[in-house]
Order: C-alpha cells, then sequence, then structure tokens
C-alpha cells in the first residue's frame, strides 16, 4: 500500500490522534515504590521527557530516538566499565524489535525523570534476603527518602534492577506507538501488524521503516503499560551481549571526560588544601603568575587553581605557588584518628539492627568466649582517570562535561556555585575511567565551574594530579569492631558485633542534601547484621564516630569491611573447635534463606572443597584455602581462595566465586564484574591503606597505593546462578567476601591470624 | 622557554613550539590533540600513557619532549573503528575492557611485546604486561586476548 498523501486523509488522522488521550509514559516499575510511602509522591506524577527532537532524531519517550541509521539508546546510569549500557540497551532493543547494530546508545541529558528509585531503598534498615520485611517502611528516613528519590544516581548495583521495567517498557511503548502509525499508514488494524529488525511488517508483506514512521508515532500517546515479552522469547537478554562501547575503547576513540575538547579551550588544574576540610589561610602566585604559558590564579578559598594553555604547565605552576593551609578539622595523624572512632564505643550505640536471643546474658553464663578486635583503614578509590571536568560559562548558561555517577546532583550542585537555576545548566556525562564509588561526588564539577567562572566565554579543563586525587578523596571509612563469640561442636550459639565508623551515609546525605538523616545507619552495619546466619544468640550494633574525614561510598560500601570482620571472625570460630568452615556455614544457613545456602554450596562444588580444616585444609603444607560468604545488594556470594607459599612470598592461586543474581541478563559482563570486583576487594586486602601525618594523606600515587597487576592477579572461575525471578546487583557483591576469603586462607596457610588491614603489612606477598 | 619542534606522530609530522621538557604526553593531548593516550599517574607508575617510539613502548609521561627522536605511534596509529589492528580486533573478541580508559596502554604494550615475541607465554605476559595498571582488572581477558592475537598475527603472515 503507498504513502497516502490527500488532505482528507491528514485530517482525519489529526482528528483521531486529537481524541487520544495525553501522552503519559507511565512507568509499571512504580507500583513497586508505590508499595511503600516515599514512593506515592513520585508514582501520581508523570514523567516529563527531557529529551527534544533533532534533524533526524525523534523522540519517543525519555528513553530513546528514533534515527536514520536505528534507534539512539539514553541509558541514563555512568558507564564506568560495568557494561550498563549495553545491558540498558539492549532491554530497550528486546522490546522494540531493532537489530543490535542499529542501537546507538548516550547517557542523555541531567533529569529527574531518570530517577533511581532502587538505591534508595539501600538504605533501608532491613535485611534484603527477607523481603518481605521491606514493605514495612518506618520512619526517619522517609522523608530525606523522598528528596533523594528525585535524583539521577548510579550506584549500589541497582541498574539492571531499576532499569528492568523502564527500559523494557520504553522499548514497548515505543513499538506500539510506531505499529499504531504504521496501521493508519497501511489501513489495517494494528493487531495485524508485525515488527523485524526496524520495521514494520502489514500482512501483505509490505513494510514500513520505523524511521519513516517516527514523527507520526511521536503524536500517538501509549497510556497503557504495554505488555513485555515473556523471558523465554528473549533474544537479546540472558545472552553475551557485544559491548556498545567496545570498539571506541580498544581505539582510543572513547570520549571520557578528560579528553573533552571545546573551541578556544584552556587548561587547568587546582591544589586544594591536603589538611582537608581546612582552609586556606594565605597564598603567593608571582612566581607561579609569571610561568610562561600561565592565564590565570583562581583563590578557591580551600585552595588555589591554574588556568595555563596546557596542563603539564598548570600542573608545574601550582605547585609553584607558596600557601599558607589551615588545619584539618580531625586529628593529626593515624593513632590519633583510630583513637578518635575507638572513642564511639562509649556511647551508646546509633543502630541495633539485629538482636536475636539474649546476648549478654548467654555471654555472662558461658565459660568460654572467644573475643576479638579488628581493624580496617580508610581507602581511596583511585579510579585510573584521575578527578576532572570541564565547565563553560557564557551568557548565564552553563555547560559542564564530567564523567559523574549523579548528573542532577551536579546540576544542583555547579548551578548554585555561580547563582544560576538548574535550567540554564546542562552536565554533559562523557564516559567514566572507572568510578568505584568516587563519581557521584561533585568536588570536581564545582571546581571547574568556579574556574570557569573566572574565564567567562572560554571552556576550561581541569584535570588534577594523581596525587591530588589520592589526596583528596572521598574514602572508604576507617572502621574498628569488637567481637565475642561462643561456638560448640554443634557451631556458633552466640555472636556479638560491635562495629564503630564514621558515616557515610550521613556524610553524603550532608553533602547531596545539606542535613544529615537521623535514625540508624544501615549501611555502617550491612554485612553483618542483615547475614542469612541462623544464629540463636546474635547481635550486632553499630557506633557512630565523628571524625571529619571525608568519606564516600566505595565499591560495596559498609559490606567491605563488616564482611571482613564478621567472616574471618567466623572462621575464628570454626578453627577454634575444628570445624569446617563452610559446613559450619551451611549449618547456620539452613532454613534461613535458600538462594545463600546453595549458593555457598555451589562455590564448594567448583572449588572441590570438603577436606577437613586444619593446616592447609588437605592441601598439604605449603597450602592454605579460605572461604568467605556475604549477601550484598541482592545478591548472595560465595567466595574460596587458595594460596601458597612460594619462594617470591604468598601467593594467590585461584580464586572461585558463586554468584546468585537472580536474573542473568549478559553472563559476559557478569563475569567481568564480578571478576573485577574480586581483584579490587583483594587489591584493597593486600596494598589498600590511606594513612594520616600532619593532617595530610601520606600516600600520593602507584607508588605509594598499588593494586593488583597482572603478574600477581590470580586467575577467577565465576559460577552464575539464577535462583528465582529477582533481579541481584553485579558490580559490587564480589568486593566483600574477596578480603575475608583471602585472610582466612593466609590463616589456614601461616597459622596466623590477620585481624589489622591490609594483609600486606604482615603478610609477604608475591609482588611484581 | 619555548622552542620550535619537529614532531612525526602516526606518520605525520607536526609542527609545535613547546618547552622542550614537557612531557610528550601533554603535547600529544593538549597541543596536538590526540587523546587516545592517557594521563594515569605522571611518574611511569601505571602504563596508561603508553606509546611506542621508534616501535619500543615508553611512558610518555616522564618522556620529556625534548629527548624525543623518532617516530610516534599512539593507539590512534594501531587501527580506527572502521579497520581495526590485529591486536584491537583480539580486544574486541574477547571483550576485554570494562571503563576502558587504560585500554590504549595496555594495547601498546601488548603490541610492543608481540613484536618482539610472537609467541608469549604466560609469563613472558606477566613480565611485559606488569607495569600496565587496570583498576577493573581485566587482566584475564587481556592475558587472552595477547594469546588470540598472537595466534591471529601468525595465521595472518
Amino acid at each position: 500500500m503507498g504513502k497516502k498523501d490527500t488532505k482528507d486523509v491528514e485530517e482525519q488522522k489529526s482528528k483521531k490522534k486529537r481524541s487520544l488521550t495525553r501522552r503519559v509514559f507511565m512507568l509499571g516499575s512504580m507500583a513497586v515504590a508505590g508499595g511503600v510511602a516515599f514512593g506515592a509522591y513520585h508514582y501520581k506524577k508523570p514523567l516529563k521527557n527531557p529529551l527534544q527532537d533533532s534533524d533526524g532524531e525523534i523522540t519517543l519517550n525519555p528513553y530513546l530516538f528514533i534515527t536514520a541509521a536505528g534507534v539512539k539508546v539514553i541509558a541514563p546510569r555512568a558507564e564506568m566499565g560495568q557494561g550498563v549500557h549495553t545491558t540498558l540497551a539492549a532491554m530497550v532493543a528486546e522490546e522494540l524489535g531493532v537489530a543490535w547494530e542499529d542501537v546507538e546508545v548516550i547517557h542523555g541529558p541531567a533529569s529527574s525523570t531518570y530517577y533511581n528509585e532502587e538505591v534508595l531503598k539501600l538504605g533501608l534498615p532491613f535485611a534484603e534476603y527477607s523481603q518481605s520485611t521491606v514493605k514495612n517502611v518506618v520512619s526517619g528516613v522517609t522523608d530525606v527518602a523522598s528528596k533523594i528519590l528525585g535524583q539521577q544516581i548510579t550506584g549500589g548495583s541497582t541498574t539492571t534492577r531499576d532499569g528492568f521495567i523502564k527500559m523494557r517498557q520504553a522499548g514497548a511503548a515505543a513499538r506500539l506507538a510506531i505499529m499504531e502509525a504504521a496501521a493508519y499508514e497501511f489501513d489495517v488494524p494494528a493487531s495485524e501488524l508485525k515488527t523485524n529488525n526496524g520495521e514494520v511488517i502489514a500482512p501483505n508483506g509490505s513494510r514500513l521503516k520505523y524511521q519513516d514512521l517516527a514523527l507520526d508515532a511521536s503524536a500517538i500517546k501509549v497510556e497503557q503499560n504495554p505488555p513485555l515479552k515473556d523471558p523465554s522469547q528473549w533474544r537479546y537478554l540472558g545472552k553475551a551481549m557485544p559491548r556498545k562501547d567496545m570498539v571506541g575503547k580498544v581505539t582510543g576513540t572513547a570520549e571520557f571526560g578528560i579528553d573533552v575538547k571545546q573551541d578556544d579551550m584552556l587548561f587547568a588544574t587546582v591544589r586544594i588544601n591536603p589538611k582537608l576540610g581546612g582552609k586556606m589561610l594565605s597564598f603567593d602566585a608571582a612566581e607561579a603568575g609569571a610561568m610562561a604559558g600561565v592565564v590565570k590564579i583562581v583563590d578557591l578559598w580551600d585552595g588555589i587553581g591554574v588556568i595555563a594553555d596546557n596542563t603539564w604547565t598548570a600542573f608545574q605552576a601550582a605547585e609553584a605557588v607558596e600557601i599558607e593551609w589551615g588545619d584539618a578539622p580531625y586529628p593529626q595523624d593515624n593513632d590519633g584518628i583510630y583513637a578518635e572512632i575507638e572513642k564511639a564505643f562509649d556511647e551508646k550505640p546509633n543502630s541495633v539492627l539485629r538482636d536475636d536471643g539474649t546476648i549478654d546474658e548467654t555471654l555472662a553464663a558461658a565459660p568460654d568466649v572467644i573475643e576479638a578486635i579488628y581493624r580496617v583503614p580508610y581507602l581511596a578509590h583511585t579510579p585510573m582517570e584521575p578527578m576532572n571536568a570541564t565547565a563553560l560559562l557564557k551568557d548565564g548558561e552553563l555547560d559542564v562535561w564530567v564523567g559523574n555517577q549523579a548528573p542532577t546532583v551536579i546540576q544542583d550542585h555547579v548551578a548554585k556555585a555561580v547563582g544560576l537555576n538548574v535550567e540554564n545548566v546542562r552536565v554533559h556525562t562523557p564516559y567514566l575511567g572507572g568510578g568505584f564509588g568516587r563519581k557521584p561526588e561533585y568536588d570536581s564539577a564545582v571546581q571547574a565551574t568556579k574556574l570557569a567562572e573566572a574565564m567567562p566565554g572560554r571552556a576550561i579543563k581541569m584535570t588534577w594530579t594523581r596525587e591530588e586525587d589520592v589526596r583528596h578523596d572521598f574514602y572508604r571509612p576507617a572502621s574498628l569492631a569488637r567481637m565475642k563469640g561462643i561456638v560448640s561442636e554443634d557451631g556458633p550459639s552466640a555472636l556479638k558485633l560491635d562495629i564503630a565508623a564514621p558515616s557515610v551515609y550521613r556524610a553524603q546525605a550532608k553533602r547531596v542534601l545539606g542535613i544529615a538523616p537521623p535514625g540508624p545507619d544501615k549501611l555502617l552495619v550491612e554485612g553483618a547484621f542483615d547475614q542469612p546466619y541462623g544464629i540463636p544468640n546474635f547481635q550486632v550494633n553499630g557506633y557512630l564516630s565523628e571524625v571529619d574525614v571525608p568519606v564516600g561510598s566505595w565499591r560495596s560500601v559498609g559490606n567491605s569491611y563488616n564482611s571482613f570482620f564478621l567472616e574471618s571472625f567466623l572462621d575464628e570460630l570454626a578453627v577454634a573447635k575444628r570445624l569446617d568452615p563452610l559446613a559450619m556455614r551451611l549449618k547456620l544457613m539452613q532454613g534461613v534463606d535458600k538462594p545463600s545456602f546453595d549458593t555457598l554450596r555451589a562455590v564448594g562444588d567448583i572449588a572441590g572443597w570438603g577436606a577437613p580444616t586444619g593446616a592447609g585444609r588437605g592441601r598439604g603444607a605449603g597450602f592454605g584455602r579460605g572461604v568467605a560468604f556475604c549477601y550484598s545488594f541482592g545478591s548472595p556470594t560465595a567466595q574460596i581462595i587458595d594460596v601458597s607459599e612460594t619462594e617470591d612470598g604468598v601467593k594467590i592461586d585461584k580464586v572461585w566465586c558463586a554468584i546468585d543474581v537472580g536474573t542473568a541478563f549478559d553472563p559476559s559482563i557478569i563475569e567481568a564484574q564480578v571478576t573485577s570486583a574480586i581483584l579490587y576487594g583483594l587489591s584493597a586486602a593486600i596494598y589498600g591503606d590511606i594513612t594520616f601525618e600532619d593532617g595530610e594523606v601520606v600516600e600520593g600515587n602507584f607508588d605509594e597505593y598499588d593494586a593488583l597487576r597482572m603478574g600477581n592477579a590470580p586467575p577467577v572461575e565465576v559460577k552464575i546462578l539464577q535462583s528465582t525471578g529477582h533481579i541481584g546487583g553485579v558490580g559490587e557483591p564480589g568486593v566483600p567476601p574477596s578480603i575475608p576469603a583471602l585472610a582466612n586462607a593466609v590463616y589456614d596457610l601461616l597459622g596466623k591470624r590477620e585481624r589489622v588491614l591490609p594483609l600486606g603489612k604482615s603478610v609477604d606477598f608475591v609482588t611484581v | 622557554m619555548t622552542k620550535a619542534m619537529k614532531l612525526t606522530v602516526n606518520k605525520v609530522e607536526h609542527e609545535i613550539d613547546v618547552d622542550p621538557e614537557m612531557p610528550l604526553l601533554w603535547v600529544l593531548r593538549d597541543v596536538i590533540g590526540l587523546t587516545g593516550t592517557k594521563f594515569g599517574c605522571g611518574i611511569a607508575a601505571c602504563g596508561a600513557c603508553t606509546v611506542h617510539l621508534d616501535g619500543e613502548p615508553i611512558r610518555s609521561c616522564v618522556t620529556p619532549i625534548g629527548d624525543v627522536e623518532g617516530a610516534v605511534t599512539t593507539i590512534e596509529g594501531m587501527g580506527t573503528p572502521a579497520s581495526l589492528g590485529m591486536v584491537q580486533k583480539a580486544w574486541l573478541k574477547h571483550q576485554v575492557a570494562q571503563c576502558g580508559y587504560c585500554q590504549s596502554g595496555q594495547i601498546m604494550s601488548a603490541s610492543a611485546l608481540l613484536e618482539t615475541n610472537p609467541e608469549p607465554s604466560d609469563a613472558d605476559i606477566d613480565e611485559a604486561m606488569s607495569g600496565n595498571l587496570c583498576r577493573c582488572a581485566t587482566y584475564p581477558r587481556i592475558r587472552a586476548a595477547i594469546h588470540e592475537a598472537s595466534k591471529m598475527l601468525k595465521e595472518d603472515a
């Protein structure tokens, strides 16, 4: 059937279109949030489409443009290596019915339309494995929650969980609208049409391309939640898809924040007070300002910025500025900081999220109580791409380019920094050269904005030195744990865990919202209180420390240290009674959480666990083996690590990991992410140590803050399980158990219990 | 302080006028505009800035431009999205990159290794590649891709 172009037909069409109700794109996933108080506000409000048509690009909803080449998907979560652009695009493409090679992916603009509802739930004080409790949301968190809810944030391993309904519905709704448009063109009911690889096919075999229908489709309203494919019909989801970012990343053409180019751009860096949070008392830039290539030196109250005609000159000049720094608002050195954290134990606990049985009475009555004190240090994120941002302020309009995990948060804060409304601020998100929780922070974006304000009309690309990056992080907090336990031949009967640490949750809320929420801090004790162990007397107390070293989300947050405390101490209890540490845990999980039980058993199967405990756990002298488990971000994860003694030191021979992700969208990406998380955790376990002297971070570069490399990174075998229909996280859950699994393996090898991280301070590992 | 110099990058000659002390990395990125080569540490501790100087891998972040005598090859000279080099093809096949930031340097180091040692053992790979840090820890796939590239280059020869 040919294209109809008579006036009559046009009139008829537009009349019919007008009779359809206002275009509303409803997101079915909000029904989930609708069950809890904070979801109601957004649930009732239709979401605005922040996209605008341009030449050859027609938007049908907030998640896509139909283009001449196919579809351009807006994947509104930071692509920092996790492969989310590929998996989110696969969700859209799956329902839209387009060929994979015709799919392009971009980050898209900053907009509250792209808020992340799942990340918020991570702060709720409930164990994730007991899903039913999430329905009973209580006090405290909710009003803060509703504000955070509007934020576009990447974190908490929530991307696929949050996008699963939204992204597929975006594809399905667009397809329905396109089919409606085709129905007019073909003059047959939409129900008789089919689609294939970007074309609508009429019963008589004639075809129309999506791109030729997109304009008409954009006026058609899709009100109902569109039906979605049954997973058995999936073409893309569940399969290893070629990553959309791969070609760019192997050819040097992928644009990271640090690669942004603008006309007439200048280059810059900053030097901020290394006594973190302290002011700058005075500075003398006479020498630096006279250096060839230096354009301007800018006073940033807590440091200086240098604008120059290249980055290297900016680095040189920043070093040449003479600066007198004000003091940091925390103790001057490590000893003082740890003493301050320890003081938190003298106050009442902030959170008691687990209190089973009668812990204090049981401990008081027992003759043999095992006690231990554990400690972990501050950690930096050190993504490969140092912090940077580019800004251009011109005629009251601000553009900021920054690889980031929270575009709407950054939009708010850069706007405030120069007194603009957010409507006049555009945040552009290039690729992130790693994030790991460092880049929801807005510090670098605000600095670049301030520098741009000093040079209106000129784009300023600001790059930090690596030293600036390591010494001005929002660190994983140091933490202390005091543990007591009782164990018999039947297993542990009592466990008390007191944890003291500065609060990441409060620090971040203060930075984002200006207020610290009251109530228990779940992140402080996650990885401990929420583990699926049926210990009859089990108490976990969280004590908040007020030490004012900047802290933030570090891949897996509280789980990163609590899993080390809990899983190491469980190993101590097992050793005390010569129990098999894996079998002991399985027994504790029985009847509590089947997916956790099955995951732990699965890792035992793939690693060939089974020998009794004792030196070498059956592998003989010179070999050690450790096991650990953690339920985090919706995914129970169990690991076994083998180590051995070599001439060059302790070598990690192999890591086995079983993870139950519920629904595996892309097995290749999951395998990569879990391997990455494990090696990130092991790097921290061996090397990670941020220390303080004179109020300043000592470590500055990779020579002092190293990580695993090709020559000492062990092979990792990952077993992906899919127990039920839930969607577990993937980017973080591999981190927590890796650290105690290594410590337990080291104990098995050397008979030495390591209760202080990093392990590399007391154990010689193979270096390269 | 600046000095007029000639620099050949990916077979193209550039006239530059900069401080001879300026590291090659910043000449490539800020002066010539080739941003495929990355800044990671500035002290030759991470390998993100690796380029070839007459085929030899060097850390461009600590190589003053005044000392550069010879032809420079960067990641942009190894292939393009439309026409990938062999090592890049192997990287694609094994879906190596995660964040991707270090991969230009990884590919430059791997290419130099394969140039001198067409069939590297795992130990050779450990030796040649341990100067290239990857915080996403894509090492297992880098290793597999190097073995793959070795095979592909042999078949191609």
